[in-house]
């Protein structure tokens, strides 16, 4: 029998610990097959978050570097700076990347740092129990706001792709969605696209992925892929931010 | 090999090259800037790589990875930007990664000022970041001690996957004295970096650089093994000068600067025909208990008096090894002040008039 399926050499057989109907595990396939696809497993080295990815080094079966919240592309620029024919990647999520480690996305960017970046932007903080993260949208009811967030007191939901695409430093930004299969299947082309980039020496290069927490969100998952794609993405529109070079 | 007459700061970046470091991280901050624009200009000639961070606290994060890739590399500060780079100092003695960290003391807290002080001694001793651990603490009192301090600091902190920090002030930094780079009196076995994260070819077990122990056994077996490494530090790599000690009436502790002003105060004394003793931890961490301890059983001590430019720290742990068995006195400066030596010698006259009456 021809075997159609498999699992990615990149990942190791560690069942994921994510909830039930939590996109992190589609993204970490994708990531993986990816890294397959290009043949640079053995040459690859990620970083791994604060958050709900915190165990991701347990999920790539690649060398991994956990980082302190946040700082993730700072490590990523100390590893990619010692090993420069390596590929680095970190997997951040908006809490991680958005709102603590604001400075160190946004530098990492302005140098041109040559890594690449898988962003989980699930708009609420997933691992500390579904507080109000950077990217809450408006009127979303989270546990630190109760009341929906309201701009007023807030501020506003960020769109890091479209910040970050402004930097001279970027090379190629992208926002996708893993809501459906045709959009699971653009994602996995981005994030294959973000790693070429790296290869091919262009410098900085990020995928930011809508991606859902039911648990959260209080939702089914089915619930919440609908809700991705009816609220998110008119906030967050989809496509390429910045593809230079 | 020939002396040259550097500033301190440029000296110790020079001996991080020359131990082979080829990666600095750095954030500007006075006194120690000389390090980082040392290291722009010199790490390119070797094919090394340097980056003005964007914050302190990204560039302890560039030398976690650099040091988890299996780097020499160094990073250096100033006390508040010492305190943001707290986390990451955390994080790399949790991961249990060498690296090493300069601290040009200046006077606090907060802001403070720029001027020389040893007001971080606490920090830089007892932790600094959160939970278990210990750095390896040099401090050198001369430039040529620095560099020593600095070659020989990066093989302690490979020997031992410990960071490492050279705590000196203000005055090292600035100053500038003749100096010598010479290879390390001891030769160490440094073991093979076959932890580093530097791509899974299956050849050894998949590298994972981490701190994070969600189980609470595992964690405390983490830090109890830490701990362990700990006490072969401390049983290995303890360093420490008596001056003038034997005959000495009353033996004052002082580290870096302080030491060298409490040497000339030893001559002042000898003058007035007072002996005064000196004991100079040269490593604050691990602490020279066992040589305050032998002191103390001498008949001629009366007495042990901490010198430093802080409200008291030092003293702390001065009066640990001493333990009773003999007072122990506190004289101090801070805020950037550096204490006059005759300030200090009359200090000493009051405690010896105190503890022979």
């Amino acid at each position: 029998m021809t075997k159609v399926f498999t699992r990615p050499k990149s990942l190791t057989d560690k069942p994921f610990h994510y909830c039930p109907g939590c996109t992190h595990g589609i993204v970490h396939r994708l990531v993986a097959e990816a890294i397959d696809e290009l043949g640079i497993r053995e040459k690859t080295i990620g970083v791994a978050p604060v958050g709900c990815a915190v165990f991701a080094y347990e999920y790539f079966n690649c060398d991994m570097q956990e980082a302190a919240h946040g700082r993730a592309p700072a490590v990523a620029t100390g590893i990619k700076r010692v090993l420069p024919d390596r590929v680095v990647f970190t997997y951040q999520g908006d809490g991680d990347l958005a709102a603590i480690g604001t400075a160190e996305i946004v530098h990492a960017a302005i140098r041109g740092e040559n890594i690449t970046v898988i962003f989980i932007n699930n708009a609420i903080y997933g691992m500390t129990g579904g507080q109000m993260a950077p990217t809450t949208l408006i009127g979303q009811v989270t546990a630190t706001t109760p009341y929906g967030r309201d701009p007023g007191k807030a501020g506003y939901p960020i769109r890091m792709s479209e910040m970050l695409a402004t930097l001279e430093g970027s090379a190629y930004i992208e926002r996708v969605s893993v809501h459906d299969i045709k959009h699971i299947n653009q994602a996995k082309r981005a994030i294959k696209k973000a790693f070429e980039t790296q290869l091919a020496g262009k410098g900085f290069s990020m995928v930011e992925v809508l991606s859902t927490c039911p648990t959260n969100w209080g939702m089914t998952p089915v619930e919440a892929l609908k809700w991705l794609e009816q609220n998110m993405i008119p906030y967050y529109p989809l496509g390429v931010k910045k593809e230079g070079k | 090999m020939s002396k040259v007459l550097m500033k301190g700061n440029e000296a110790i970046a020079e001996a991080a090259i020359q131990a082979g470091c080829r990666y600095f991280f750095g954030y500007p901050i006075t006194p120690q800037n000389e390090i980082p624009a040392y290291m722009a200009k010199r790490l390119p000639e070797v094919g090394g790589c340097f980056i003005q961070a964007e914050s302190e606290v990204s560039a302890i994060n560039m030398v976690y990875g650099a040091a988890g890739a299996g780097a020499r590399v160094m990073t250096s500060s100033s006390s508040p930007g010492i305190s943001l780079k707290q986390e990451g100092l955390s994080y790399i003695a949790g991961a249990e990664l060498p690296c090493v960290v300069v601290n040009m003391v200046r006077g606090g807290p907060g802001l403070g000022g720029i001027q020389p002080a040893q007001s971080d001694y606490f920090q830089a001793t007892k932790g600094g970041g959160h939970g278990d651990y210990h750095l390896v603490v040099l401090a050198p009192s001369t430039i040529q001690e620095a560099v020593d301090l600095v070659m020989e600091g990066f093989d302690i902190a490979d020997q031992y996957r410990n960071p490492v920090m050279i705590l000196g002030d203000g005055m090292l930094g600035q100053m500038m004295e003749p100096v010598e780079f010479r290879p390390l009196s001891t030769k160490r076995q440094l073991p093979p970096k076959t932890w580093a994260t530097t791509g899974y070819t299956g050849e050894r077990p998949r590298n994972i650089i981490n701190s994070l122990f969600i189980d609470p056994q595992a964690l405390e077996e983490h830090v109890r093994r830490i701990y362990q490494k700990y006490e072969e530090i401390k049983k290995n790599e303890v360093k420490v000068e008596c001056y003038n000690c034997e005959n000495a009436e009353i033996i004052v502790a002082a580290y870096g600067t302080t030491a060298r002003i409490v040497k000339s105060v030893i001559q002042k004394a000898k003058h007035e025909g007072i002996n005064v003793g000196l004991i100079r931890p040269i490593t604050l961490w691990p602490f020279p208990t066992s040589t305050f301890e032998e002191w103390t059983q001498r008949e001629h001590v009366k007495a042990f008096m901490a010198v430093e430019m802080s409200m008291g720290q030092m003293v702390e742990d001065v009066r640990l090894s001493v333990n009773g068995r003999k007072p122990v006195f506190f004289y101090g400066r801070t805020g950037g002040m550096v204490p006059e030596p005759n300030a200090i010698l009359s200090e000493v006259k009051k405690v010896i008039g105190g503890v022979s009456r």
